[in-house]
């Protein structure tokens, strides 16, 4: 189905319409339940971005890049995955984090400045976030070669902005993927911008999902605010890179609702009336229409699916704020397996010198 | 066996490869061809296009995607061709392979091993003769080792490749060919973090490491004959540094000489100054000396004699200690 999406004619991948209705030789034919499922982890993800956000200007959270805008996108493509497959993330990914069953409170405690939050645990396929921006493809490439190496007959799903596709790690981990026909699915959410600058000064060709016919495999773009064709087109991927038939580009074509973090100001670069065209194409909206054409949706089960992930997101927050702070031994002990004796008198020099409890 | 240091590498690789199926060795060159310097010579045809693999001309994304080996339970051993060109890997290097166990604590980690000829002294091409190991060993998580002897290069390499941490493998270009040693043929481990007193000398401690290590041992003869006695202390690991072993021999002598062949400023000289000044000022009999390049860069081959440091330089030290 990809192939029919060519980049080169300006070809978009779309599911959904404005009016919720889907294209019946596109739709996925999903089940009543897998399709609520999707509609609730965007909604758990709005909900638990949003809290984000209001932590963070309670000063009860760090710095924070915003996912509002990219639910179809993240939920879509994290859940076309299967739980062997590996995901290498960017740092604007918390609904694929839900989807993929990344603990909530493990987030939270991440982005209150823990180092703690980005263990993923035991059983998980989830490589810590990548804020040098696009130094995760390589990576992914490298997993994927150690998938082909060992058998493991699974897939990597990488995401990355647009801004990443101007990296030379994105030029080189493609490029890498290509010649060794690794099971890498590379995911580019074009949220449009890259912190202030616009998708047009990244570059001159009109799509991102065409550079990947230079690499030797397909790309596509798809409407990264409908769910279903993000998850069309990242479970047609995964099943090809899983059987062999290599890599895929999947450019996300979305709208970064939010500032680019919680220090970014995005009125100084863009006009409202823009960001009002986007709000109008919100992906949950959408979605929600579909849900009720089918009888899937009404206020009743609305209430019902807020109440749930609000309850879930208090409950992270709670947890995650329960949390001790790290001791000093826990700062020092992953540097390396086993600790030289100079970085242990180091330890001891601050020990001594810090107040009781914070030894 | 009687082999050079080149051969000694050759042969480390060989017996990981044959021994840890995890191990994959990768880089440009490194496969059909052997490597530039023929240290990967044999391998490709011994354990396949898997295993020994040639990879596209791109130093970040070799690196890169060997972090993403690692991750999946490989052990990478990636050959940058020369120093020169690490630099588009750096930040790889600095912001994952050395950070990995620790953004994760410890559920991700980065053993690989990644070797590159390094050092001047063969009259080569610009951007050929590097000698930035401060860099890479101001960054906690890496290991930083330089073997001086085939002795050492063989049981240092294969002690990197099984270590759990990720090792920056510094290979002095000059001494690939330099000097013929014994070898045992099966495989051996040298530890790292342990630096080696090589020489034992009572009146000045030179540390030292790689290639500057036959230029200390030709001034040490020197000093030797106007009556000095000089020990010399290989470092062998960079970073994390065996500092005891320094301030060992220190103490003993009561004055120290630092040999490196990268510029001074901010040297591991430096580095090594400072330790001592901290640790041992009072067993010292003169200031801490330093023997390094200038702060220049590496001159162009016709005048690297004006760059590298040379027993001469080493020996006039030598006696200005003597005579502080």
């Amino acid at each position: 189905m990809i192939e029919r999406f060519d980049p080169l004619k300006g070809d978009r991948l779309r599911v959904l319409g404005d009016d919720g209705r889907a294209a019946p030789d596109l739709d996925p034919g999903l089940g009543d339940a897998t399709l609520r499922s999707l509609y609730e982890r965007m909604v758990r993800t709005r909900l638990a971005d949003t809290k984000a956000l209001k932590l963070q200007r309670q000063g009860r959270l760090g710095t924070y890049a915003p996912s509002l805008g990219h639910e179809a996108s993240q939920i879509g493509l994290a859940s076309a995955m299967a739980r062997d497959d590996w995901f290498f993330p960017y740092f604007r990914d918390l609904g694929a984090y839900i989807t993929l069953g990344y603990p909530l409170a493990d987030y939270y405690h991440f982005w209150m400045g823990n180092e703690s939050g980005m263990r993923t645990p035991d059983g998980l396929n989830i490589f810590p976030i990548a804020i040098p921006v696009g130094s995760q493809i390589p990576q992914a490439v490298g997993a994927g070669i150690a998938v082909k190496y060992r058998k493991l007959g699974v897939a990597v799903v990488t995401t990355f902005g647009d801004g990443a596709t101007s990296e030379g790690d994105f030029h080189e981990g493609l490029n890498f993927a290509g010649v060794y026909r690794t099971p890498n699915v590379f995911i580019c959410i074009n949220n449009q911008f890259a912190i202030s600058v616009p998708r047009s000064r990244q570059t001159a060709a009109p799509t991102l999902a065409q550079k990947a016919l230079a690499y030797g495999f397909p790309g596509v773009q798809v409407d990264g605010n409908d769910v279903l064709a993000v998850y069309v087109a990242t479970r047609e991927a995964l099943t090809a890179a899983r059987s062999g038939k290599g890599p895929a580009l999947i450019e996300a074509f979305t709208y970064r609702m939010g500032d680019h973090t919680t220090s970014d100001d995005a009125g100084r670069y863009r006009s409202k009336e823009e960001v009002q065209e986007w709000e109008r194409r919100d992906p949950l909206a959408r979605f929600r229409l579909y849900l009720g054409l089918k009888g899937l949706w009404d206020d009743a089960y609305e209430k019902e699916v807020q109440a749930a992930a609000t309850e879930l997101v208090e409950k992270a927050v709670a947890d995650a704020e329960a949390r001790p702070q790290a001791s000093p031994e826990d700062v020092f002990a992953y540097t390396y397996a086993t600790m030289p004796p100079d970085l242990a008198a180091e330890l001891a020099e601050l020990q001594a010198s810090l107040p009781e409890g914070r030894r | 066996m009687i082999v050079t240091m080149v051969q000694a590498i050759n042969q480390a690789l060989a017996g990981e490869l044959a021994r840890d199926d995890r191990v994959i060795v990768f880089g440009e060159d490194v496969g059909r061809d052997g490597g530039v310097f023929r240290a990967t010579e044999g391998l490709f045809d011994k354990f396949g296009p898997e295993r020994v693999m040639d990879t596209p001309l791109a130093e970040s994304g070799a690196i890169g995607a060997a972090v993403g080996m690692a991750a999946l339970g490989l052990r990478p051993v990636p050959e940058i061709q020369f120093m020169g060109f690490i630099y588009p890997a750096f930040n790889q290097i600095v912001s994952h392979v050395a950070r990995l166990r620790n953004r994760t604590r410890g559920r991700f980690t980065a053993p690989l091993t990644i070797r590159t000829p390094y050092g001047a002294g063969v009259k080569a091409l610009e951007h050929h003769s590097e000698s930035t190991e401060a860099l890479f060993c101001h960054i906690p998580g890496l290991t930083v080792v330089v073997p001086s002897s085939p002795y050492d290069a063989k049981g240092l390499l294969i002690a990197s490749i099984r270590s759990d941490d990720p090792v920056i493998f510094l290979e002095p270009t000059k001494l690939y060919r330099a000097e013929k040693q014994e070898v045992p043929e099966a495989s051996y481990e040298v530890p790292l973090r342990r630096a080696a007193v090589i020489r034992e000398g009572r009146d000045v401690t030179i540390v030292a490491w790689g290639a500057m290590i036959p230029v200390a041992r030709e001034a040490a003869s020197a000093a030797e004959a106007e009556g000095v006695g000089v020990e010399i202390v290989d470092l062998r690991t960079l970073s994390p540094m065996d500092r005891e072993t320094i301030l060992a021999s220190v103490k003993k002598t009561s004055r120290a000489l630092v040999l490196h062949e990268a510029p001074k400023t901010c040297g591991l000289g430096a580095e090594i100054a400072a330790t001592i000044g901290e640790a041992a000022l009072l067993s010292l009999s003169a200031p801490v000396m330093r023997v390094t390049a200038p702060d220049i860069t590496v001159p162009l081959p016709k005048s690297e004699d004006l760059y590298y440091p040379n027993a001469e330089r080493v020996l006039r030290a030598i006696r200005k200690l003597m005579e502080y």
